[in-house]
């Protein structure tokens, strides 16, 4: 168990780099960039205009869909990762779990494409 | 287990980072920086998997928890139209149903753990032991049971997913707008010379 952990130690020095890395460019500029705020700075340039309303707004929500159906994917494939390792051990009837697994999705995969949810017009 | 040491130390340092990051999504006032602290306590979760030794369940949480399902969270927090000044103010209304599935999950917590002291044990826990993981690594460990000893929930897995893609669709697909010209590969790959040219011999002075 330590001998797993111990050997994510190149990881968390990658991540202690990082952080310094990041925390010394973010307080750096405090310390020594010229510093002279003024509102017309942020205004709107010569005849450019301010904005009209927020940035939010309706969205399609066939964006979500797709985003959805990657997720729904995504996990698909999770589950394979165990079964390719330890495919070896499983034998015939692993194999034959994971096809029937695929086979389910493999139906709403086709019912989806039917439908034309991976058409976007 | 009883982590000693260094182990305890990144434990705790995780855990603090995690609770502290959990309290921060409910109480930032930017939505989106309550996204960000959200993605901040997944990370922390998956190191406290990776410190119990369960390797996998750290690395799928990377990836499908921050790589796909909190960056749709903050996907819809920065593009949906909600005024969520509003919904902060009537936050408070939603406090004793809040409380209320606090509490059943911590008493679900307390059944589930007290049930090792009393001796009750899970015997599915039981039926297949961890195995040592300097000799059989964590995902060859869980990919050896999930797909046999546990081919129930893992098809049941697969019927839950086919189950959202078939609500995703059928809640969101609208039916097509009607006019839309596509490309037809087919029939732009089956298109002739012949089809497409017409060579006419004009004489002078006479039009087509």
């Amino acid at each position: 168990m330590d001998a797993v952990v111990a050997s994510y130690l190149p990881i968390i020095i990658f991540l202690v780099v990082c952080i310094g890395i990041a925390a010394a460019l973010l307080i750096a500029p405090f310390l020594v960039a010229y510093r002279n705020p003024d509102p017309e700075k942020l205004s709107a340039y010569e005849c450019g205009f301010n904005a009209f309303d927020d940035a939010r707004m309706k969205f399609d929500v066939r964006f979500y869909l797709v985003a959805i159906l990657f997720i729904i994917f995504d996990l698909e494939v999770a589950f394979l990762f165990p079964w390719a390792v330890s495919f070896g051990e499983m034998g015939m009837f692993g194999f034959w779990s994971m096809m029937v697994f695929l086979g389910i999705l493999t139906i709403g995969f086709i019912y989806e494409w039917k439908k034309g949810a991976l058409e976007w017009d | 287990m009883l982590l000693t040491g260094l182990g305890a130390a990144f434990f705790y340092l995780f855990a603090f980072v995690a609770i502290a990051s959990a309290v921060m999504v409910i109480s930032a006032r930017n939505p989106v920086h309550s996204v960000l602290y959200l993605i901040l306590t997944f990370f922390n979760a998956a190191a406290l998997f990776i410190l119990t030794g369960a390797e996998f369940l750290g690395m799928i949480l990377l990836v499908v928890y921050i790589g796909a399902v909190a960056v749709l969270f903050l996907f819809v927090v920065m593009m949906l139209d909600v005024d969520f000044a509003s919904m902060k103010r009537g936050a408070l209304d939603y406090a004793p149903i809040g409380a209320m599935v606090g509490i059943v999950l911590a008493s679900e917590l307390l059944i589930v753990l007290g049930a090792q002291f009393i001796g009750v044990g899970q015997p599915g826990s039981v039926a297949s032991p961890t195995p040592d993981p300097l000799t059989r690594t964590n995902t060859a460990a869980l990919g050896d049971i999930i797909y046999t000893d546990y081919i129930f929930f893992f098809q049941i897995a697969g019927m839950v997913l086919l189950v959202a893609m078939i609500g995703a669709i059928v809640l969101t697909l609208r039916p097509t707008r009607p006019g839309v010209k596509r490309q037809n590969m087919g029939k732009q790959v089956a298109r002739k010379v012949e089809d497409s040219i017409d060579v006419v011999d004009v004489e002078t002075g006479k039009g087509l």
